[in-house]
C-alpha cells in the first residue's frame, strides 16, 4: 500500500470505531439517551474524518462548474440523508464509499505491478569492456553499437548482439514464454531481455539500447493500453451520459411525485402529512444518487483488457492494443502463409531429376543464377552447392516475380524457375511426381532437368489446426505461391479446410480480401512470418507475425506478434482474447444489471441507502476481481 | 508532434475526464490517457508551443480532477 492508501485506511478505521457505537445508539439497540443535537455532533466526527476530502472535492467541482462528478453525488446524497435525520445511513454511505475507493486503488495498483513484473525484461546496466580488458558497469543507454559487453551468469542480456567468446544457456522465457533454455555459442545472436544462465559471454552489440529487442517489446506493451477497444470507448461514452441522466432523474424523483400527490391527492393517504411525503421522496432520490457512481463499470473494462494484454505477453504473445484483442476474439477465418508458418521454411534440396549434366554442375548453375536473391529457396540452392560462388561469372540477372530468375552464367543463358517460367522461355519440361517445390532448369535454351526442394512441416502444425478448430475458427486457409499439388498435400496433411495455390505475392492481398468478404461479420486473421507479406499482414482484419523476434518489418506491420514460431500460439492467442472479452462482457452486463435493478428498486422505495451502497461497492469489488482473472492464461 | 507524459490519477473515470479535457485544450490535436499504465500521450498541433500548451493542460486537468498530477 502506498502512503495515500495507508492514510485512507487509518481514516476509515477511526471513522468505523466512532461510527459503530453511535449507530447502535441511534437505532435504539443500546439504550443510551442522547439529545438530538449531541447525536448529530457526534455523528459528524466519523463523517468528516472519512469524508472531508470528498466534500472538499465536491466544493471545488462546484467552483469549477463541474457538477456531475462522483464526489458531488456522494456529498449531495449523504448531506441530504443527514439533513433528513438519517444520520446513520448518511455516514455509512460515506464510509463504505471510501472502503470501495480504497479497495479499487489497492487492487488496481497490485494488478498493475504484477503485470509489469510479468514484463520485467528491462535491463538495469551493461558491463562495458574497456580496452584494457577490465569492464565497468554503465547505463545500457550509453553503450554504442559495436562495443563489447560482458554478460555474467545470472545477468540479463542488456543489448542485442553477437557472441564473440564463450558459450552458455539462455533463459528466453520472458521474451517467448518458452521455458526450455536456448544454448548459444560463438557467432550466435543473443537478444536483450534473455537471462544468461551458465557461462560468461562476451558479446559485440549490434544495436543501440533503444533499438534492442527488450526496449522495443516494452515500448510495444506500454503503448498497447493506449489503443482503446470499442468496449472501452463505449464505456467512457456511457459514463459521460449515465451520471448526468441519473442526476436529473434523481432531481425529478425528489420533486415530481410529491408535487403530483399534493396536487391530485392521489396516494396522500399513505403519508402522515406533506412533510413525510417530501421526506420519503427526497430520501429515495438520495438513494438514487448513491447508485449513480459509474466507477465500477468504468474501471473493470480497461483493467480486464490490461490484464489480458499482460497475460498474453507473459506467454510470448504481444498484442499491440486492446482493439486488436477485441478483433482477435471475433476471428472466424485464419489465413496462413505456408513457408515459415506451417512449414519450417528451411528448404533442402532432396533430389535432382532428368539432368543431362552432372548434378553438381546443375546445382552450380542454379546457385549462381540465384546468387542475388535472399529467398529461402535460393539459400537452399546455395547450401546444396556448398562452395564459394564467383559472382563475376553471372550477368544480366532478371528476376521475374512468381516465375523465377533468368541470368547469363559464363555467357550461357540459364533459366531457373517454375513451370510458368519454362512456358515463358518456351522450353518443354517434364513433370515431377514428387511433392515439394520443383525448380526447373533450362541451360542454353534446352531443358536441363529439375531440382526437388522439400520443406518440412512444423511439429505442431497439425495440432495447431485442431486447436484452432476447437477454439471456434471455422475456416483455415493456406495461401501459397507453390504448385497446387504441393499445397494440396500440405493442406491434407495438416488438416486445413481450404487452400489457394500458385499465388503471386500481389495476389495474396486480393485473396485475403476475397476471404474477408466471404467471412461475413467474422474477422479474418492472417498469419505470416513477416518476410514478403507485410502488405497482407496490414490488409487483413488482424495480422499475426510469428517467429518475429528480431524482425523489425514484421513487428512493424503486424497487430499481434508471436515471439516464437510455434503455430499453437495462434489458437492460444485467440483463446486468451475470447476469455478476456468474455470477462469484459460479464462485467459490463453484471454491473449494468445490478445498477438498473437498484435504481428501479430505489425509485419504488424498496431499496434503502444500505442496499444502494452495498450494491455499488459490491459490484465494483466483484468486477475488479473478475477482471484480474484475465491475467491467468497459462493453462488456457 | 507527439509526446508521452507520466501521470498520476486515482480513478478510471477521472482518467477519462482528463483525456476529454486535454483534447479540448487549445494546441492539442489528440490525447490518449491510459489509466492502467498511468501515462498520457499528447499529440500537439503543428507549431504549438509544447511547454505552454502542457501548462494549460495541467491547469485544465486540475480543474476536473483536483488530485491528478502530470509530470512535465
Amino acid at each position: 500500500m502506498n502512503k495515500k492508501q495507508k492514510k485512507l485506511l487509518i481514516r476509515i478505521i477511526i471513522a468505523a470505531v466512532f461510527f459503530v457505537p453511535l449507530y447502535l445508539i441511534s437505532e435504539g439497540i443500546v439504550a443510551v439517551k442522547l439529545p438530538e443535537p449531541v447525536l448529530i455532533a457526534l455523528f459528524l466526527i466519523p463523517y468528516l474524518t472519512v469524508g472531508w476530502d470528498i466534500l472538499r472535492k465536491a466544493l471545488l467541482g462546484i467552483r469549477n462548474r463541474r457538477l456531475f462528478d462522483e464526489c458531488f453525488l456522494m456529498t449531495v446524497a449523504t448531506v441530504g440523508a443527514i439533513a433528513l435525520g438519517e444520520y446513520g445511513e448518511g455516514v455509512a454511505v460515506m464510509l463504505l464509499y471510501q472502503v470501495g475507493e480504497l479497495f479499487q486503488s489497492y487492487a488496481v495498483g497490485r494488478s498493475r505491478r504484477s503485470i509489469s513484473d510479468l514484463m520485467d525484461i528491462r535491463p538495469d546496466y551493461a558491463n562495458l569492456e574497456g580496452e584494457d580488458g577490465a569492464f565497468e558497469r554503465v547505463d545500457p543507454d550509453e553503450v554504442e553499437t559495436g562495443s563489447v559487453i560482458v554478460v555474467q551468469p545470472g545477468e540479463r542480456v542488456p543489448i542485442d548482439g553477437v557472441v564473440i567468446e564463450g558459450s552458455s544457456a539462455l533463459d528466453t522465457s520472458a521474451l517467448t514464454g518458452e521455458s526450455k533454455p536456448r544454448s548459444v555459442a560463438v557467432d550466435d545472436d543473443v537478444l536483450s531481455g534473455c537471462i544468461n544462465l551458465s557461462g560468461v559471454l562476451r558479446v559485440r552489440t549490434t544495436a543501440e539500447f533503444d533499438e534492442s529487442t527488450a526496449s522495443k517489446i516494452l515500448d510495444l506493451v506500454e503503448n498497447a493500453a493506449s489503443r482503446k477497444s470499442k468496449s472501452e470507448n463505449f464505456i467512457s461514452k456511457f459514463a459521460r451520459v449515465y451520471t448526468p441522466v441519473v442526476c436529473c432523474t434523481a432531481l425529478a424523483l425528489a420533486v415530481l411525485p410529491p408535487l403530483f400527490c399534493m396536487l391530485t391527492g392521489v396516494g396522500m393517504a399513505g403519508y402522515a402529512g406533506v412533510g413525510a411525503l417530501w421526506r420519503d421522496w427526497v430520501l429515495r432520490a438520495c438513494t438514487f444518487l448513491v447508485i449513480s457512481c459509474p466507477c465500477a463499470v468504468v474501471i473493470s473494462v480497461p483493467l480486464s483488457f490490461f490484464a489480458g494484454l499482460g497475460g498474453a505477453s507473459s506467454q510470448g504473445i504481444l498484442v499491440k492494443g486492446s482493439n486488436y484483442l477485441e478483433t482477435l476474439s471475433q476471428v472466424g477465418t485464419v489465413a496462413f502463409d505456408k513457408t515459415g508458418t506451417i512449414t519450417l521454411g528451411s528448404f533442402e534440396v532432396t533430389a535432382v531429376h532428368h539432368s543431362p549434366m552432372e548434378e553438381q554442375r546443375l546445382l552450380e548453375y542454379a546457385a549462381l543464377a540465384e546468387c542475388h536473391s535472399s529467398h529461402p529457396i535460393s539459400q537452399s540452392l546455395r547450401r546444396a552447392h556448398g562452395k564459394e560462388l564467383d559472382i563475376s561469372r553471372v550477368s544480366d540477372v532478371q528476376e521475374i516475380s512468381g516465375h523465377g530468375v533468368l541470368a547469363k552464367v559464363d555467357g550461357v543463358d540459364v533459366a531457373v524457375g517454375n513451370e510458368k517460367l519454362m512456358n515463358r522461355v518456351g522450353v518443354a519440361f517434364r513433370h515431377c511426381h514428387h511433392a515439394g517445390t520443383i525448380i526447373h532448369m533450362a541451360v542454353d535454351g534446352a531443358y536441363a532437368g529439375h531440382i526437388v526442394i522439400s520443406d518440412e512441416l512444423k511439429a505442431t502444425s497439425r495440432e495447431a489446426m485442431a486447436a484452432l478448430k476447437r477454439a471456434g475458427v471455422e475456416r483455415t486457409v493456406m495461401l501459397t505461391g507453390d504448385a497446387k499439388s504441393v499445397a494440396e498435400q500440405v493442406a491434407k496433411e495438416v488438416g486445413l479446410t481450404d487452400f489457394r495455390a500458385e499465388l503471386l505475392p500481389q495476389d495474396k492481398v486480393a485473396c485475403v480480401e476475397e476471404l474477408m468478404r466471404g467471412g461475413g461479420r467474422k474477422k479474418l486473421a492472417f498469419v505470416g512470418d513477416g518476410i514478403n507479406d507485410a502488405p497482407v499482414l496490414s490488409r487483413a482484419d488482424i495480422g499475426i507475425a510469428m517467429g518475429a523476434l528480431g524482425s523489425d518489418a514484421a513487428i512493424e506491420a503486424a497487430d499481434v506478434v508471436l515471439m516464437d514460431d510455434d503455430p499453437l500460439k495462434i489458437a492460444k492467442a485467440i483463446r486468451i482474447s475470447r476469455k478476456c472479452l468474455g470477462i469484459v462482457k460479464q462485467n459490463i452486463a453484471f454491473a449494468l444489471t445490478v445498477k438498473a435493478l437498484c435504481l428501479a428498486l430505489s425509485a419504488l422505495g424498496l431499496a434503502n441507502m444500505w442496499l444502494a451502497i452495498a450494491a455499488d461497492v459490491g459490484v465494483m469489488i466483484l468486477a475488479v476481481l473478475n477482471a484480474i482473472r484475465c491475467l491467468f492464461v497459462r493453462r488456457l | 508532434m507527439k509526446k508521452s507524459y507520466k501521470i498520476e490519477v486515482d480513478c478510471a473515470n477521472c482518467a477519462n475526464l482528463m483525456e476529454e479535457t486535454t483534447r479540448k485544450t487549445e494546441g492539442v490535436k489528440d490525447c490518449v490517457v491510459s489509466f492502467m499504465t498511468q501515462k498520457m500521450k499528447v499529440e500537439f498541433d503543428e507549431g504549438a508551443d509544447v511547454d505552454a500548451v502542457m501548462q494549460k493542460v495541467l491547469a485544465n486537468c486540475k480543474k476536473v480532477e483536483d488530485d491528478c498530477e502530470i509530470y512535465l
